[in-house]
């Protein structure tokens, strides 16, 4: 029964109905479009740095998971290519380009062998220190085709050489030395890959590097990927606990103000149903099941909303991923639901404690 | 079954204490029909509030089949308000987004009944009423003399000790007034259901079996 007068309340005032779900979804959208980008772009991320096809990763001793150090010194490169069991290593520096993305030198043709070769959509591999190789999503999202200039980057013009399939590494290529000019970090490296000539090996390796080199940190492919999730990165989980927050104080919002409205336009309803024996805990109740709806609803369409997220991010900015999160929408119709039911106490709490007699007299 | 002596109700409007009631006794019988009349600011409401249970007496007693309403918390007295009395109202009160048969429905659930489970007495009642045919209807589809038969079906779902009509006819035009107060005359005589009745006109007040006057607080005759 309780049931079937939230619905009907709900029915009949159609436009708060409306507006309350839109607001709790958008809510929900906003939480869950965050995860999924973050998940997407270190996914990406995990994705591409497999795709360099190395076994061990070693990098600068105090360098994040996800960073942009710039610390390591060159002449590891030559000193870890002349340990037994090392095919091939190959050093990488990334400047940071943008929010979310860097510009990658490398060592065109280490790098090309060991990660199995680019594959060209169009043009070519580098041929001068203009040169720039970008990856699909890059072209797509900032109209690039081989051949065309690139303004700006770094501050000066760049030619695009070639346009490859995008998963190696980086989504924009520039060879290595070009990069250290550049920066003036001519004695510098982020990252260097190495490849091991037996995949049997790889442990008996990566023992030898971190023996050998201990002020760098060293890792194998697999762990690295691995450690790549929000989790293993403080700010942006500090980031996504900020606006959970903001979604709760927002579903809070929405809801206090829609209940308080609703409580005070069925002041008299509510004087009907203590006139009728109803309870405190009764007319609480019905509140409550009307927010606990309002949830529910916004909720699903917070989900849907997130598929048009999804579908802008594709369309307009390419090379910002986002995944579904199916995981995640249980926890964020639970964030809209608590931040909706506490936003109900008040006006719920109101409504119980209504005088009958006042109620009953209300027009 | 009804037992009021010297009953007193004072509140507080602003700074000014109000003596609503100033000491009224009156018994009303099991299956009695009775009407109390007066004039706007007699009392009369605020008796109708206290038998109800809607707010409490400040002196006197008032028994309604031995049970005090003095001594009642506020629990007992909601208890009061599911199981023994009934209330049918001027502006007849129903909730608006529920049909006819889930106005009936929703004070029975409040009772705590199982859906559904609606006994013989009562669809005697709401043949009497006239409201089998309107069921499934919203409130705002029937005319003013339907709504308050549902208000009445309402009231009478939960068996009530005690039917409290205040001003039922007070929205009514003069063949909606003369149903309603003719099905109350009739539920009363073909059941033997109690009902009191608040009115300031004499002419409703003519069809209850008894005729109780209210000035000032008191009742004068």
């Amino acid at each position: 029964m309780i049931l079937r007068l939230v619905l009907e309340n709900l029915k009949h005032r159609p436009v708060r109905t409306a507006l309350s779900t839109v607001a709790i979804g958008l809510q929900v959208t906003m939480v869950l479009t965050l995860v999924g980008v973050s998940r997407g772009m270190l996914d990406e991320s995990a994705r591409r740095q497999r795709g360099t096809h190395a076994d061990i990763l070693v990098r600068d001793g105090g360098s994040a998971i996800i960073g942009f150090s710039t610390d390591m010194k060159a002449k590891y490169l030559p000193f870890i290519q002349k340990f037994p069991g090392v095919e091939l290593a190959t050093g990488t520096l990334v400047q940071p380009v943008g929010m979310v993305d860097g510009i990658t030198g490398i060592d065109y043709p280490t790098f090309n062998f060991m990660s199995g070769g680019f594959k060209f959509i169009d043009g070519g591999p580098f041929q001068g220190p203009d040169d720039l190789i970008i990856d699909d999503i890059y072209a797509r999202s900032k109209n690039l085709k081989a051949g065309s200039t690139l303004k700006g980057m770094l501050n000066r013009d760049w030619r695009i050489a070639g346009v490859v399939e995008s998963g190696k590494l980086s989504r924009v290529f520039v060879q290595l030395h070009v990069l250290q000019d550049l920066m003036s970090k001519s004695d510098k490296l982020t990252a260097i890959y190495v490849k091991a000539s037996d995949p049997k090996n790889i442990d008996a390796l990566l023992a030898q590097i971190r023996e050998k080199m201990p002020e760098n940190k060293a890792l194998t492919m697999e762990e690295l990927a691995s450690l790549i999730s929000v989790n293993n990165i403080p700010m942006l989980k500090t980031f996504i606990r900020v606006v959970i927050g903001l979604g709760v104080f927002i579903g809070f919002l929405v809801v206090f103000l829609s209940m308080y409205t609703a409580v005070l336009e069925r002041t008299r309803e509510i004087g009907i149903l203590k006139s009728l024996g109803a309870s405190p805990g009764y007319i609480l109740s019905i509140l409550l099941a009307e927010t606990a709806m309002l949830a529910v609803i916004g909720s699903m369409l917070g989900v849907l909303f997130t598929y048009g997220t999804q579908w802008i991010m594709n369309t307009f900015v390419p090379d910002m991923v986002q995944v579904t999160t199916p995981d995640w929408w249980p926890i964020a119709a639970g964030i809209a639901l608590s931040g909706s039911l506490i936003g109900a106490v008040y006006p719920g709490l109101k409504a119980a404690r209504q005088d009958a007699v006042e109620a009953l007299a209300y027009d | 079954m009804i037992e009021i002596h010297n009953l007193r109700k004072t509140y507080r409007q602003g700074e000014v204490e109000v003596q609503a009631l100033r000491g009224v006794d009156l018994t009303i019988q099991k299956g009695e029909f009775l009407a109390i009349v007066g004039p706007s600011g007699c009392g009369k409401s605020t008796l109708f509030h206290i038998l109800g249970g809607l707010t409490p007496p400040t002196a006197g007693t008032v028994a309604i089949d031995g049970t005090d309403l003095m001594s009642l918390t506020d629990s007992q007295r909601t208890q009061l308000r599911k199981t023994t009395v009934g209330f049918v109202f001027q502006k007849y009160n129903l909730l608006p987004t529920l049909t006819v048969a889930d106005n009936i429905e929703i004070a029975r659930h409040i009772a705590g009944k199982r859906h559904g489970e609606r006994d013989a007495w009562f669809e005697d009642s709401l043949n009497i009423l006239g409201l089998r045919g309107k069921l499934d209807r919203k409130p705002r589809a029937l005319s003013g003399g339907e709504q308050q038969r549902v208000a009445i079906a309402r009231a009478l779902v939960n068996h009530p000790a005690i039917l409290l009509a205040d001003e039922p006819t007070g929205n009514l035009d003069t063949e909606n007034s003369e149903a309603v107060l003719t099905l109350l005359r009739d539920l009363n005589e073909r059941t033997g259901q109690t009902i009191l009745m608040i009115t300031h006109n004499p002419e409703a007040a003519a069809y209850a079996h008894r005729i109780v006057r209210m000035r000032d607080g008191r009742v004068v005759a």
